[in-house]
């Protein structure tokens, strides 16, 4: 599933970089590529190395060892964890520092944030400090400031966690404008449902790539077979099987049709998150027998 | 109750900075108050001129501490040692009746002058007497010996310290707590420009504070300004530079606004209490004294006294002006330091600013150094040193 990091012009990303908090080691041996007007999702759990890899990609982090190819600074947004933006100062006000740090020209500024926030919803809002914005609108001015001096490398750090459902369409379409109008879009998400919008996946865990490619890609090059149950498997399964929804997933490596038996028990389609899963689940049960 | 308190105990344990400052203040207190705080005069600087200056200069005993005997010179040399600082006390013998000159803008020491000349005078040839003579007695610079008029000069400094300390420190620190740091630190701007647009607003609030209170000063309190306006402004820009400095340094060691407020608290005190606004240099005991001139409040004093009441000019004041300069380059070196780190979370290998080229072209095969020209590479540094990842 390792798609990797091959010749060609307007892309970036890192190769082989790796990042060393002290003595764990945060991103190892990570190669990805983001293209101009596609988005890259960016999945994992806590302490995957998500954030790690977007602080080096945005360039607020030297990779200890390996490269990160990006444009120059002029040419990154970036939203960092939280919005990134100053609570003491209204909507219009956080907009017009972006765009003058980015040296955008204040006419094409004006025009620019003026439609991104009428498109958003929040352009009544243009003169509410940022501290009194709800979460969602908040991290839509974010991620508006991130792209208001339309970058090539657009970089995200869970712009949709905590925010409601029409927000995260909103933040969805101004996601999808920016690649649109070219930029590379890389983002990083807990939700794999979203990440499933994204043109190519790259997952990671516990600092290392896990699966990496198109979410079809990732989800055709799942091992095995899938059934879900209504109840827990017994026995040695159970170390194969999770919680879903109401349901149990059980996965079998060997792709067994017979494998899993019992009231309810059906065969499934592996979606993303199955795959994604499954891949933790095998690198977890591989890293026990070799133990 | 019990879980409150063992909680407390838990979240104080973790909190160090304000464990050693509940732990280390009331002894710093304790020393400050106990060797400092006096206003008890027992060393007078003393120049003598005129013919009879050194017969005069032998029959002045203690507290009077003669520094310069110079029979050569007049009342108007006598007058000038004092504008300049170089005495609190002179006195012309002959030709003529014995004239003594005190500086009235040294208060305390002042006050303890014509005290003891009260009681050399009523022992007539005691040991702080002048042979009997009646001396002819002016006070110079402050002569009513008014409290605000020494006070509100010194005060101007308090002013700016605490503008520039604990405004600016807060002012820094609050882009970490916002969250806006990292975001800063990726944007094209240089440290040097983040760092002067958060000091240069301060700078000009501060300035204009200096005016008010100046203004009030002379105005409402009729406190004198009888030097120039140019030395007084250059002497407050230099201290403006130093406790700004100070203050974006407190910020780039502070978590948050708390940290910061308590380390500029314990910056502020000191120099409240040990700059000789409220008591006298000479006062304060030796092995506290050193303190004092580490302070930049201790030269802006000097300055702030010497050109409003004295009339002093930048000649004489030389040595507040360079100290403050040295400490402005030294602490404003560190700040930027500081300020360089603290912009950048991951420690000192964060990646350069500037477009990096490494390899030939636009490659990018495993192995092949990557970079078109277009942008940078951030090629293998040290990992970095500090930093958390999700």
């Amino acid at each position: 599933m390792t798609g990797p990091v091959t010749g060609g012009q307007g892309w970036w990303g890192s190769q082989a970089a790796s990042v060393r908090y002290g003595d764990k080691l945060a991103l190892d041996q990570v190669s990805f590529r983001a293209e101009p007007g596609r988005v890259t999702a960016v999945v994992g759990g806590d302490g995957a190395g998500r954030t790690t890899l977007l602080r080096c990609l945005a360039g607020a982090l030297a990779p200890g060892s390996g490269q990160v190819r990006r444009p120059d600074r002029l040419r990154i947004g970036y939203l960092a964890a939280g919005s990134g933006t100053y609570p003491d100062l209204s909507v219009a006000e956080n907009l017009a520092f972006r765009a003058a740090a980015y040296r955008v020209p204040p006419a094409a500024a004006r025009e620019r944030s003026g439609e991104l926030l009428a498109r958003s919803g929040l352009a009544a809002a243009r003169d509410r400090l940022a501290g009194q914005l709800s979460g969602g609108m908040r991290q839509k001015l974010g991620v508006i400031a991130a792209m208001l001096h339309r970058p090539d490398l657009l970089v995200l750090d869970e712009p949709t966690t905590g925010v409601d459902p029409v927000s995260r369409a909103d933040l969805w379409w101004l996601i999808a404008r920016a690649a649109a109008g070219g930029a590379a879009v890389v983002l990083a998400t807990s939700y794999l449902d979203e990440a499933e919008r994204a043109a190519s996946v790259l997952a990671l865990d516990a600092g290392r790539e896990l699966a990496q490619g198109t979410p079809a890609e990732i989800v055709a090059a799942m091992p095995g077979t899938l059934h879900a149950s209504d109840d827990p498997p017994a026995g040695e399964a159970r170390r194969r099987a999770w919680r879903r929804g109401g349901r149990w997933r059980i996965w079998d490596p060997q792709g067994r049709p017979d494998h899993a038996t019992g009231p309810g028990t059906t065969q499934v389609t592996p979606d993303l998150q199955d795959a994604v899963t499954v891949a933790i689940l095998a690198r977890e049960l591989t890293g026990r027998e070799a133990r | 109750m019990w879980a409150m308190i063992v909680k407390e105990f838990r979240q104080l344990r973790r909190d160090r900075r304000t464990l050693a400052m509940m732990i280390v203040m009331p002894v710093v207190l304790l020393i400050v108050f106990g060797y400092a705080a006096s206003f008890d005069v027992s060393t007078i600087p003393t120049v003598a001129a005129g013919p009879q200056a050194a017969t005069v200069a032998g029959h002045l005993g203690k507290p009077f501490d003669i520094v310069t005997t110079a029979p050569g010179e007049d009342r108007a040399w006598a007058q000038q040692q004092l504008r300049d600082g170089k005495a609190a006390v002179a006195v012309i013998a002959g030709p003529g009746p014995v004239q003594v000159l005190v500086d009235g803008s040294q208060l305390f020491t002042a006050k303890a002058a014509l005290a003891a000349l009260a009681a050399g005078e009523q022992k007539a040839s005691g040991p702080a007497g002048l042979a009997g003579q009646q001396p002819q007695l002016t006070v110079l610079y402050n002569p009513q010996l008014a409290t605000k008029d020494i006070m509100i000069p010194g005060l101007c400094g308090v002013v700016l310290v605490f503008i520039g300390t604990i405004i600016t420190s807060l002012g820094v620190v609050r882009e970490r707590q916002s969250g806006t740091l990292e975001q800063l630190a990726v944007m094209p701007l240089h440290p040097r420009d983040v760092f002067l647009g958060k000091v240069v607003p301060y700078f000009g609030v501060a300035a204009l504070d200096l005016a008010i209170v100046v203004g009030v000063g002379v105005g409402v309190f009729g406190v004198p300004f009888n030097g120039s306006f140019a030395v007084f402004g250059l002497g407050a820009v230099l201290f403006l530079f130093v406790t700004l400095g100070i203050g974006v340094l407190i910020s780039s060691v502070s978590e948050n606004q708390g940290q910061a407020i308590q380390l500029s608290v314990m910056v502020m005190l000191p120099q409240v209490l040990l700059s000789g606004l409220i008591f006298p240099l000479s006062s304060i005991a030796v092995g506290v004294r050193w303190i004092s001139y580490l302070l930049p409040l201790t030269y802006f004093n000097e300055i702030s006294r010497g050109v409003m009441l004295r009339a002093e000019p930048i000649g004489p004041l030389w040595q507040p002006f360079v100290f403050l300069a040295l400490l402005g380059l030294v602490v404003f070196t560190l700040a930027s330091l500081r300020f360089r780190s603290y912009l950048a979370p991951a420690g000192p290998r964060r990646v350069g600013r500037h477009p990096a080229v490494a390899g030939t072209g636009a490659g990018g095969e495993p192995g092949e150094p990557v970079g078109t020209g277009l942008g940078e590479v951030a090629s293998a540094g040290p990992g970095p040193a500090a930093g958390s990842g999700s």
